[in-house]
């Protein structure tokens, strides 16, 4: 589904990205950790297409196409989804209409028609309670005034909106207390699918107790320096960063 | 044929010709201003001599006065001896179909939602006997008279209702109010007359649209609404599509008395033309709008969305003179490329119990200028008035400009008088995160304007609401990203 070769990215001038290699099936839940400062949600925000970033080297295919040369919102109407770390507030504007523009453009874009009220409404209704928001939320201005939870909440309810192939979720546990957390994490594992992908960017371990993830992969230096499977992560629970960093800068220097 | 039949012919044609052009500078008045060409305002129009003395009198006070120059807007000196006060309506080329219609105005309409039917009245096509706007016109008329309500155009007015319109004409914006009313009060050529009769609600929203003679209304425009005591009026003036009047100055006024527990509603949206994107031509938008809460717990409240003129210079305002009146005013001004707004609203509190409230929302972009100037005054006699006032400012990208110019002045320790300002950027963040969910730029500015604008756009009545989105996001287009 998604190929990542030699994926060179800078911010500003500053090189952040040194040379990913990845690749994701569909059906795969991918864990991306690693220190602050790694270029985790870099990569997060190059593959959904922010100006900011520039790719200096390297491929991104997606679903057999080349999306670099794609425009941020093409990227979403094939089908690539980003929760984002910090969910933008637009005052005024309610999830219903921002969803609904979303969605036909989306069905705009494949030569759908756009979808009535009636079967909007019905959608809605449906993921609403898959992924337990309230509705007083989705009344609501789009995050505006939204709790760091109800934020992520939100991002989650839009995901199951959406429909996406594949998902990244970029540091979703931030800020999320642990009941928070269990529900956000229950609703990405319903809407988990043999057709869609999973990438789950985050710090901390504590996240991926809900969210299993088939891999995990350790992300240092604009690198990924380590492979494996979810005892990797355990792994790093107990040992934190430092061992893989004195692996890395020991080989580099 | 006869070589004399052929120059009998020749000569019969260009007479024909020669007697047209004639005619047609008849009906518009030479280049400039003076008392000969008000008398031939006033003779064309077929008024009473009161009204040309009216007209008269303001001309003479207007050549006292000095333009004003306060306003934060620059443009090159208006020459008022360059203008042709009056020109009778040209006659529309009566199109036969939509096919003969400039394309680029047909996917405006189409952009801005507007039915065909509306197209090919917008666009002076023929239409159709079934939905003929004669028949619309009359029905509606029957309705209106039989509840006593006059609604025609001024110069009608000034001729079946000259009671009405001596004891109302200038009782709010005085003749000598103002440089360009004062212009306007000596040359206005025609306009809006309203009167709604002793409790007596309007069943309908009365707009120019039905209006006799709503096409070809000058760049002088004169209204008065006039609400009897326990009556209620919403009121809708101008039109979303994109009507391109080349006309360089607009000074229009609009009055609004409200008697004793009667109530108006006047929704504006205005969408002139505002010049090229590189700044030439475009209109002068110079109006005076004033509404008088005459009458104890009246009410008046203005609605405006505001995308077009090179240059808007208006402030809707309120004089609150009976007790426990309220004042309304809520506006979206929105510039774009090199237009500039000077807008806001004035609320002068002179009865007990008095209520304003100012919502403004200014959008710039390109490289326009947009401010907001206010005043709230609390007179000594007003007690416990209340106002609240806020004003946003929402900038797109880096060389436009916002300013604000709130004036209050409260001579009454009663009062309360809050005022609130924002001022914000639409933020790429905000923009990227449509795009990441599938909605274009375009469609993102769209989005996030009306939203911004939403507590004003959800004052006006629900078509106008409508078109008015649309209008908001097609003037915003192209200018990010």
């Amino acid at each position: 589904m998604l190929k990542i070769k030699n994926l060179h990215a800078s911010v500003a001038g500053q090189q952040i990205l040194k040379g990913i290699n990845l690749e994701i099936k569909a059906g795969e839940v991918h864990a991306i950790m690693g220190p602050n400062g790694s270029g985790k949600s870099t990569l997060a925000s190059v593959l959904a297409g922010r100006e900011e970033y520039e790719v200096t080297e390297g491929e991104v295919e997606f679903l057999g196409k080349n999306i670099l040369d794609l425009s941020p919102e093409d990227r979403a109407r094939e089908g690539l989804f980003l929760a984002f770390q910090y969910p933008v507030e637009i005052p005024g504007v309610s999830s219903n209409n921002f969803l609904r523009t979303a969605l036909n453009q989306i069905r705009q874009y494949k030569g759908l028609e756009p979808m009535d009220a009636v079967h909007f409404l019905k959608r809605m209704k449906e993921k609403m309670s898959l992924v337990e928001i309230d509705q007083k939320l989705i009344n609501r201005s789009l995050n505006e005034g939204f709790s760091g939870g109800e934020k992520k909440r939100n991002e989650i309810f839009q995901m199951a909106m959406l429909e996406p192939k594949l998902a990244i979720l970029d540091e979703t546990d931030s800020g999320l207390d642990i009941d928070a957390l269990r529900i956000v994490a229950n609703g990405v594992n319903k809407l988990k699918s043999k057709d869609n992908a999973t990438i789950v960017v985050t710090h901390y371990q504590r996240l991926l107790d809900y969210i299993v993830p088939d891999f995990v992969h350790v992300l240092y230096k604009g690198r990924i320096v380590k492979s494996g499977d979810k005892s990797l992560a355990m792994e790093l629970e107990d040992k934190g960063y430092d061992w893989i960093k004195v692996d890395v800068d020991g080989v580099v220097s | 044929m006869s070589k004399d039949n052929q120059i009998l012919e020749e000569l019969t044609s260009s007479e024909y010709k020669y007697g047209f052009e004639t005619l047609i500078e008849n009906d518009s008045a030479p280049k400039g201003i003076n008392e000969d060409i008000i008398r031939f305002i006033s003779a064309k129009k077929e008024e009473p001599e009161w009204m040309l003395e009216l007209r008269l009198k303001a001309y003479r006070h207007w050549i006292t006065l000095e333009e004003p120059t306060w306003p934060n807007v620059h443009y090159p000196k208006i020459n008022f001896q360059d203008i042709i006060y009056y020109s009778a309506p040209k006659p529309r080329k009566e199109l036969q179909s939509l096919d003969e219609v400039d394309p680029e105005l047909l996917e405006t309409f189409k952009k801005l939602g507007i039915s065909l039917e509306e197209q090919k009245r917008l666009s002076g096509v023929a239409v159709d006997a079934v939905i003929d706007s004669v028949s619309v016109k009359t029905t509606f008329k029957k309705t209106l008279g039989e509840l006593g309500i006059i609604f025609c155009s001024f110069s009608e007015a000034v001729r079946e209702h000259p009671d009405l319109i001596k004891k109302y004409l200038g009782s709010v914006v005085p003749m000598t109010d103002n440089y360009y009313a004062t212009l306007n009060s000596a040359v206005f050529t025609d306009g809006s007359f309203c009167y709604i009769p002793k409790g007596v609600r309007c069943p309908m929203e009365l707009s120019t649209y039905f209006r006799i003679n709503a096409s070809g209304t000058g760049q002088f425009e004169r209204t008065l609404i006039v609400a009897d005591e326990g009556s209620y009026v919403s009121y809708l003036e101008g039109c979303t599509a994109p009507q391109r009047d080349e006309n360089q100055l607009h000074a229009a006024v609009v009055e609004i008395y409200t008697e004793t527990n009667a109530e108006v509603k006047y929704s504006t949206v205005q969408n002139w033309y505002p010049g090229s994107k590189e700044g030439k031509g475009g209109i002068y938008n110079f109006v005076t709008k004033r509404g008088l809460c005459k009458g104890n717990n009246s009410k008046i409240s203005w609605t405006q969305v505001e995308t077009g003129s090179a240059i808007t210079w208006k402030y809707p305002s309120c004089i609150l003179k009976g007790d426990n009146s309220v004042g309304e005013f809520y506006s979206v001004a929105v510039t774009n490329n090199y237009q500039q707004a000077d807008t806001g609203s004035k609320m002068i509190h002179l009865g007990k119990n008095t209520n304003s409230t100012i919502i403004s929302k200014g959008i710039s972009a390109g490289k326009s200028q947009n401010s907001y100037r206010g005043l709230v005054k609390i007179h000594k006699r007003a007690e416990n008035a209340r106002n609240f006032s806020q004003c946003d400012s929402l900038l797109m990208g880096d060389k436009c400009g916002a300013h604000t110019f709130p004036y209050i002045e409260i001579d009454n320790s009663s009062a309360k008088v809050e005022h609130e300002a924002t001022t914000s950027k639409i933020g790429e963040d905000q923009i990227f995160y449509c795009n990441q969910r599938g909605i274009d730029t375009e469609n993102a500015v769209a989005l996030i304007v009306n939203g911004y604008a939403k507590e004003v756009l959800n004052k006006l009545p629900m078509e106008f609401a409508v078109e008015a989105q649309k209008l908001l996001a097609l003037t915003l287009e192209g200018s990010v990203g």
